[in-house]
């Protein structure tokens, strides 16, 4: 009886320390999902607390507030600064949340500072990150951010006629005899495959060929066999694949087996799959400037030009890379949080592993792309 | 399962009845009878019995007087099978075995082709397979000629004649050389089963680009996409063009519109610019100087 009151008041006891604690030294991230204000706990008082207010403000998407802090809300409206960090189009960054931000202060003298802001927003496909250098002025007794406006782009009002190829598919019917025919599955092939040995475990690459003359949705399974033929693990390519594969259309893919060695693999079965779906020609997507930049921070970047007349919402780059024989090495990938305007460019880049990136050679790159309100 | 549900059934019946041998009536049974045909069995004895008749699907019974024949009236047995027939007179029962075939009459045939998309100038690549059934669905066994006939939109038809095999009848066709539908008609009799089989074109043959400056860019366009027979290639495939400059790279996947492929690249001197679709690889542009 004793000892139950004693564990009863070290409970509440511990609850009450721990309130404290909290109301005090709160985490940051806590602070921003629970919604209260930064300012309350920390003041604009000194460069790097500006800074970190602000990306609290952004974080909880508290845009009046954020807008009223900057030092120069006389250059754009709170409209450009919230399409700034949102885009004016349908994108990833129209839903990411803010995951956490970095502060690395570059340069501070009495009245005024630059702080590299890295924020790190999180989707539903991973995150991206969104570096700004911003510059912070001492105005009286408190600091205020100057923000790097980047104005969006905006298409015109116009018509753009296009007149791609579209296909559509009637499958077979329930009321069909039995024997009756149906719409044939793309023939696709595996043109290459590859399997690697890596410190996250085994991961398998290679290549996909639509042979057909109609779209094709496509999956790959591999499954890794034992020397006694017992299966080890099975995956699949999940989003490291251009799923629709239009005529003679190769994509890459890449499916990863996390704690799996190689030496434990005697051999891989390899299961593509197919299904004929309706999709569209359209939109072409220039790859342009692409460029392997060598290690250290090895990355493969260039620019996404929508040659066509209709809005990207979302588009997927993946990378190919080669090494001098021809041999497949690496595939990566990477998605673009901002909008694709009509022949307007926009850059991407991903990274590639350093020891990778020396052994190549030639890339590669294809764009997959999602519009909202088509099916592809 | 409705053979399943049927042999319960007969279990059911054949433990009901007492298991003293027959005394005072028989059976005389057919061999085979036709699926769908009429039919009678002859009893002899006196007096009234139930013959019941227990087969695939099936079961019948029917109320006779021994000494005269049981009749059955066309239609009354339809699934092709092995039947069982029990006479049950008072404490006796006697049974016998009979069986149903199909009808010699082929009335619908289950036409399977494959594939329904073909590339053109395939040896063997079309197959047709032939399930011969009669008016009831049960498959004839019976040996039947099926002729296959295989027409495109030029050249002339392929035909063979192939004997069913336990009803089935299988063959190879080969893909025309030009695109285009193509009818594969089976037939038996009068009965007819018809698939119509898309003959496409093959890989692209003889891939040739040319380039001329648009502006600040430059314009590349493929000659007419055409495969090895002549056909022009679809439509939406897919043709990438590769621009390397000064240790970059640009790319395009342009789709084929009317035969021809077209884009837009950056224009730089000396530029190295290439072609492909799938794994068939075109002419190499070199640009300015």
């Amino acid at each position: 009886m004793t000892t139950g009151r004693l564990l009863a008041t070290f409970i509440a006891g511990a609850t009450v320390a721990l309130i404290v604690v909290g109301t005090l030294w709160p985490v940051q991230s806590a602070v921003a999902m629970a919604g209260s204000g930064a300012g309350l706990l920390t003041s604009s008082s000194s460069a790097q607390a500006a800074v970190e207010n602000l990306a609290g403000e952004i974080g909880r998407q508290d845009w009046e507030k954020a807008y009223s802090s900057l030092a120069n809300k006389s250059e754009f409206s709170e409209t450009e600064f919230v399409r700034d960090l949102t885009g004016n189009y349908a994108s990833l960054r129209t839903y990411a949340t803010l995951d956490s931000s970095d502060l690395r202060p570059l340069h501070a003298s009495a009245d005024e500072a630059q702080i590299q802001l890295k924020l790190r927003w999180s989707t539903v496909v991973g995150t991206f990150s969104d570096t700004r250098t911003v510059q912070v002025v001492r105005t009286d007794d408190h600091w205020a951010v100057s923000w790097p406006i980047v104005k969006e782009p905006r298409v015109p009002p116009q018509v753009i006629p296009v007149n791609y190829l579209r296909w559509d598919v009637i499958y077979r019917g329930p009321a069909d005899d039995w024997g009756a025919q149906d719409v044939e599955a793309p023939h696709v092939r595996i043109i290459d495959m590859h399997p690697v040995d890596r410190s996250a475990g085994v991961v398998l690459m290679g290549e996909v060929l639509n042979e057909d003359v109609v779209p094709a949705f496509v999956t790959v399974k591999a499954t890794l066999l034992a020397k006694d033929g017992s299966v080890i693990a099975s995956e699949d390519s999940f989003d490291k694949i251009s799923h629709v594969l239009l005529p003679k259309q190769v994509t890459p893919f890449l499916i990863t087996f996390h704690d799996v060695a190689l030496s434990q693999v005697d051999s891989v079965h390899m299961d593509p799959s197919a299904i004929l779906i309706a999709a569209s020609a359209d939109p072409v997507i220039e790859i342009e400037d692409q460029r392997l930049n060598p290690a250290p921070e090895a990355s493969f970047t260039g620019k996404l030009i929508n040659q066509s007349g209709q809005v990207v919402n979302v588009a997927h780059v993946l990378g190919t890379f080669y090494d001098k024989d021809g041999q497949l090495v690496w595939v990566a990938d990477q998605y673009v949080d901002r909008a694709l305007l009509p022949e307007t460019p926009i850059s991407f880049a991903m990274s590639i592993p350093a020891d990778i990136a020396s052994k190549v050679s030639s890339e590669r790159a294809i764009a997959a792309t999602y519009s909202s309100g088509r099916f592809q | 399962m409705k053979r399943r549900s049927t042999c319960f059934l007969g279990g059911l019946v054949l433990a009901a009845m007492p298991l003293a041998s027959a005394q005072s009536g028989s059976l005389s049974l057919p061999k085979t009878v036709e699926a769908g045909s009429a039919f009678s069995i002859p009893s002899t004895g006196s007096g009234k019995a139930v013959l019941y008749i227990v087969g695939p699907g099936q079961v019948l019974r029917r109320s006779v007087q021994l000494g005269e024949p049981a009749s059955f009236a066309s239609g009354d047995l339809h699934n092709a099978g092995h039947y069982l027939a029990v006479l049950v007179s008072g404490s006796s029962t006697e049974n016998g075995a009979f069986d149903v075939t199909a009808a010699h009459e082929p009335a619908v045939l289950s036409f399977l082709a494959k594939p329904s998309r073909v590339a053109v100038d395939l040896r063997d690549g079309i197959s047709g397979v032939v399930y011969v059934l009669d008016t009831f669905q049960n498959l004839v066994l019976a040996p039947t000629k099926v002729s296959f006939q295989l027409s495109g939109v030029a050249g002339a038809a392929q035909t063979r004649t192939v004997l069913t095999r336990n009803g089935v009848a299988s063959t190879k066709m080969n893909s025309a050389a030009k695109e285009g539908p193509g009818q594969f008609v089976a037939q038996v009799g009068n009965a007819t089963g018809t698939r119509v089989i898309q003959q496409v074109p093959g890989e692209p043959c003889d891939l040739r680009m040319s380039a001329r400056p648009s502006g600040q860019r430059l314009a590349v366009q493929t000659d007419p996409v055409r495969d090895c027979t002549g056909n022009i290639v679809p439509d939406g495939t897919i043709v990438t063009f590769t621009e390397t400059y000064h240790g970059g790279e640009s790319t395009v996947d342009a789709p084929l519109k009317q035969g021809v492929a077209r884009a837009e690249m950056p224009a730089y001197n000396g530029a190295k610019i290439s072609v492909a679709t799938g794994v068939v690889l075109g002419n190499e542009i070199r640009w300015g100087k």
